[in-house]
């Protein structure tokens, strides 16, 4: 499957690249919030090194700290430890010469488009009339002529992200950040985009020496990036680097490029899945939020035609229109409830879920409530305690600091909510929002 | 195994459970005291002199209490007022044209002014009982709350989602059952919201409004204000600190036993249907669901309230006969052109009646150094409004960027806002008198002292929901210093600042009136002004003048509205929110 000049690069040096060209470089850098249970690590032992005229993918689900990542590269947060070197010197707050582009856009909605793209040039004490010209210059590369006393309420979400990049493109950065910028855009408008400023780099109209572009989509990294870091969740370290060795401009349909992103795939889900399967779900386990719906609707999809119970797990996320976002968390809790398997990029439905594809509304949660006591551990917990109180009542307190031991707080209350859909709808306990009370009442069996 | 369960289950409702023991005696005493305090409103008026106020602190708690039951009392009014007020201005495009600039201009009349119209009538209605005097305090106590309900009210009727209107007619529901199903669950929110601001302004009035002097007539109702009242004549300043402890214990009260828990309980009619991070939660309201004794007492009001909205009642609809031949257009606009009519007549007469009666008293000359003092307090007000919109605003925006102090500071301002600060008014005479100050300067921070912690909070929730992008793109692109606050942070805040400074500029002219002229014991310590001019003059009993003077004064605070802050806060709402 694999093609010998694909081969993934994994652990590769840092010190090789740093004496090179090397514009910034991350060296051990740990971060988390202090708990009093110890601390919580959002990273662990980083490094990376962003080279001169490359163009480098962060690669992670969400809850793999790469936002944070990028906010500690850019000097917005300071690590908890490690250091960021930027052009040799250690980084120390925001430094000049790193833009960023924000996911929201961060607009600000008081000011024109002229306003908001000089606002940078206007912090560096630029004067009026170069001010002036240089933001109009950029506006104009970026393609806004016309839209210079604009208000960003006025203007579609796809120009507004244009101001974002034309503002970070105006101050003359060396190294440009970006952190999802365009997952807020809908498909055609994120292309036209992605296309634009891939043309801008690669004709050398923009002094930026290098870029890092934080992301979730697979394929928008193999599409733009030079080399892909792929950060593992909870905490987040590197797991794999992979240069992409193709030349702008690139063709999805290439097969080549297809099978660049399977093997991204394979990578993603190889990991983290693979090990809590084999052990199986304990207490602790994060659960993340997916509702009833999303099961049974993906063990429908995967169950029918063309599938027949295995699909490739790129394909399934093409056709669906999903992002890894998206689909791996319902894969990974399939492969959790017992209905299915996940390897290498693929997904394959186990017979149970064959048959309960096949069924009616009760015998699924029939089907469901058994899969949910005997794989789900907080789900056994809760029913096993209110079985065992005089009342049949529990409060949800009860549980949720029994999961505060090993997550975090929003961890702990999305997980225990999720158990919580799943649980009203097997029907194996009912819950009361009002009173935070779980209870036996309205259950049938 | 399920019978069992379920017998289970019919036993433990009814045995109480440890917060019964808390919550019973709460509220059967609660009901005993509201018991008490009614039947003495009911006795002979000659009983308000026989009784005098007692500066001893042990009667605090019943003068808190009967305080307190003044409140409510106003607040059901106000909450009946608003409903039937603002269903007719909405739901009436003809009542609408009239009955909605009536209510701005309502809002517009100093709430003091309103108690030196009225005692006089209220005791009249009720000749030689207390009531009357009671009913006096407790309607200026309702003009202060009855107003931004209404208006809150009416402008969530205005904006009920199409699709849920859809539904309703769909369902066929009758005016009355839509009324209660649709109409006042989704005004809840804004209405509960706007109840504690009323309360919190209540707060002022209700001190005022317990001792009041008209013309001959002096009456002291039991409570709060009327001890400070008499505090202030024995100039015992022990006294004045009981009462400062007294209102902070009952206004946390209020807020704990009423307000956290009708906020936490009217979360559930927020339009949104994701959960907002941070619902809020009461004590209280948990108290009454866990509890089994007290949930099965209020079930039985509770099915009332839903067997009283499920009753399919059609108003009956007035059918006028119709001339024949002429289309339905027409009729109407005849009608339109009728109630016009109506309506300037209606004015005229009134004007004419008024003027008529202030003729009397009141020569042009009067009119015109009226006014000037109406310019005089105009700049007291502006001027202070300035002052601690400079202080509040840097401090505001600080405290806001920092939630773990926000958290702290923002129930600390919320709680001054509601104090009223006329409670406080006699230190300052005090140190006036003491150190020869001139009173026409130094009077003036008094009306400002308890409105403004309204800028205070309001520009402290505005830094507060200062989006975190924004921060990282000003620091990202290192805008700091001077080009910080005029690009990124004043912009942010300033529909937050408006709104809170429309507050206090309201406040700030009522306090006025009992600001620019202040007692402590004998010594009596006046600044210039249109607050004092009315003050004066409800003291003399002088109704020509009083009515003067409220009209002047209710002619700036409207001008100043339309002309200043209505436009500021087009301006705001047009510019500086993100969509």
């Amino acid at each position: 499957m694999q093609d010998s000049n694909i081969a993934p690069i994994i652990g590769a040096d840092p010190k090789a690249l740093a004496n090179g060209n090397a514009i910034l470089s991350v060296k051990q850098v740990s971060h988390g919030f202090n708990k009093t249970h110890g601390e919580l690590l959002i990273l662990d032992d980083v490094n990376l090194t962003l080279g001169a005229g490359e163009i480098v993918g962060l690669l992670g689900r969400s809850g793999s700290g790469k936002s944070t990542l990028l906010r500690i590269i850019s000097g917005l947060i300071t690590p908890s430890s490690g250091e960021v070197d930027y052009l040799g010197k250690p980084l120390d707050g925001p430094a000049k010469g790193i833009a960023m582009v924000f996911q929201t856009f961060a607009l600000f909605p008081w000011l024109t488009v002229l306003q908001n793209v000089e606002a940078g040039l206007e912090a560096l004490g630029v004067a009026t009339a170069e001010r002036r010209k240089r933001a109009l210059a950029a506006i104009d590369l970026i393609g806004l002529d016309g839209f210079e006393n604009a208000y960003p309420r006025e203007l579609s979400g796809g120009m507004r992200q244009r101001v974002g990049f034309a503002r970070a493109l105006v101050v003359d950065p060396t190294l440009l950040l970006m952190d999802e910028p365009f997952s807020a855009l809908d498909v055609l408008t994120a292309e036209t985009l992605r296309t634009d400023l891939l043309d801008l780099w690669s004709q050398g109209r923009m002094p930026i020496k290098s870029v890092l572009i934080v992301t979730h989509n697979i394929e928008e990294a193999v599409f733009m990036c030079d080399r892909i870091l792929v950060l593992s969740s909870n905490p987040g370290r590197v797991v794999a680097e992979i240069k992409v060795p193709f030349k702008h401009p690139r063709n999805r349909l290439d097969p080549v490029f297809r099978r660049l992103v399977d093997d991204v795939y394979a990578k993603m889900t190889a990991r983290p899945a693979g090990d809590t399967v084999k052990k199986g779900l304990v207490l602790g386990t994060r659960l993340p939020h997916v509702s009833t719906n999303l099961i049974a609707g993906l063990i429908e999809t995967l169950a029918g035609a063309p599938y027949h119970g295995h699909a490739d797990m790129p394909d399934i996320a093409h056709s669906l229109h999903l992002e890894v976002d998206d689909l791996f968390p319902i894969a990974e809790v399939l492969q959790f409830l017992g209905f299915a398997d996940v390897r290498e990029g693929d997904i394959i439905l186990t017979p149970q879920a064959r048959v309960f594809a096949e069924s009616d509304t009760q015998p699924r949660k029939v089907m469901f409530a058994e899969h949910l006591l005997l794989y789900v551990p907080l789900a056994a917990l809760i029913k096993t305690v209110l079985d065992e109180r005089p009342g049949h009542r529990a409060p949800r307190l009860r549980f949720e600091q029994e999961l505060e031991d090993s997550l975090s707080d929003g961890a702990a209350k999305e997980t225990l909510d999720t158990v919580i859909n799943w649980g009203r709808y097997a029907e194996i306990f009912s819950y009361n929002d009002q009173t935070e009370f779980f209870s036996l009442e309205d259950v049938e069996f | 195994m399920n019978f069992r369960f379920n017998t289970n289950a019919a036993n433990w409702r009814l045995l109480p459970n440890g917060w019964d023991v808390i919550a019973f005696p709460l509220i059967i005493c609660l009901i005993a005291m509201i018991a008490v305090g009614f039947h003495q409103t009911m006795m002979p008026i000659a009983s308000l002199k026989t009784q005098a106020i007692s500066l001893d602190p042990a009667n605090l708690p019943e003068y808190a209490m009967r305080t307190t039951l003044r409140m409510l009392v106003a607040m059901v009014v106000s909450l009946l007022f608003t409903l039937v007020y603002g269903t007719l201005a909405a739901k009436s495009r003809r009542a609408e044209k009239v009955l909605v600039p009536m209510l701005d201009i309502l809002q517009s009349v100093p709430v003091l002014g309103y108690i030196s119209f009225t005692v006089t009538f209220f005791i009249a209605l009720f000749p030689g009982r207390v009531l009357g005097v009671e009913l006096a305090a407790i309607f200026a106590l309702f003009t202060s709350q009855a107003w931004n309900m209404t208006f809150s009210f009416y402008q969530s009727l205005r904006t009920v989602p199409r699709d849920l209107e859809e539904v309703s007619r769909g369902f066929h529901l009758s005016p009355w059952q839509r009324f209660w199903k649709l109409d006042v669950p989704f005004s809840m929110p804004g209405l509960i919201w706007n109840m504690m601001m009323s309360m919190s302004g209540g707060w002022f009035f209700i001190v005022a409004s317990e001792a009041i002097t008209v013309g001959n007539n002096s009456f002291r109702l039991p409570g709060i204000g009327a001890y400070l009242a008499q505090a202030i004549l024995g100039e015992n300043l022990h006294a004045v600190g009981w009462v400062l402890l007294t209102m902070a214990v009952v206004i946390l009260a209020y807020d704990q036993l009423l307000f956290r828990p009708l906020v936490a309980w009217a979360d559930k009619f927020r339009m949104e249907t994701t959960r907002s991070d941070s619902a809020p939660t009461s004590w209280v309201l948990n108290l009454m669901r866990r509890t089994r004794l007290i949930h099965q007492l209020l079930a039985p009001l509770g099915m009332l309230i839903a067997v009283a909205a499920r009753i399919p009642l059609h108003l009956p609809r007035v059918n006028w006969p119709r001339p024949r031949g002429l289309p339905r257009e027409k009729i109407s606009r005849w009608g339109d052109i009728i109630c016009v009519v109506l309506a300037i007549l209606v004015t005229v007469y009134v004007v004419y009646r008024v003027v008529a009666y202030a003729q009397a008293g009141v020569t042009l000359g009067e009119v015109w150094h009226v006014l000037m003092l109406g310019f005089i307090t105009l700049l007291r007000v502006s001027v202070l409004i300035f002052i601690s919109s400079l202080i509040w605003v840097p401090l505001g925006v600080m405290i806001g960027l920092r939630p773990a102090l926000a958290g702290k500071v923002q129930p600390i301002a919320q709680f001054l806002a509601a104090f009223p600060a006329n409670l406080l008014f006699p230190v300052f005479v005090i140190t006036i008198v003491h150190f020869h100050l001139n009173p026409d300067i130094w009077l003036s921070p008094l009306i400002v002292l308890g409105t403004q912690w309204y800028i205070l909070f309001n520009v402290i929730a505005g830094a507060t929901a200062f989006p975190n992008d924004y921060r990282e793109a000003a620091a990202n692109f290192h805008i700091h210093g001077w080009q910080w606050w005029r690009q990124v942070m004043l912009p942010a805040i300033f529909p937050y600042y408006i709104t809170g400074a429309i507050t206090a500029s309201g406040g700030a002219w009522n306090a006025s009136i009992v600001a620019e002229v202040v007692q402590w014991g004998s010594t009596q310590v006046s600044a210039h002004g249109l607050g004092a001019y009315i003050a004066e003059n409800t003291t003399a009993g002088d109704f020509p003048k009083i009515i003067l003077g409220i009209a002047v004064m209710s002619l700036f605070v409207t001008l100043f509205n339309r002309l200043l802050w209505r436009p500021m806060y087009a301006y705001a709402e047009s510019r500086f929110r993100a969509d």
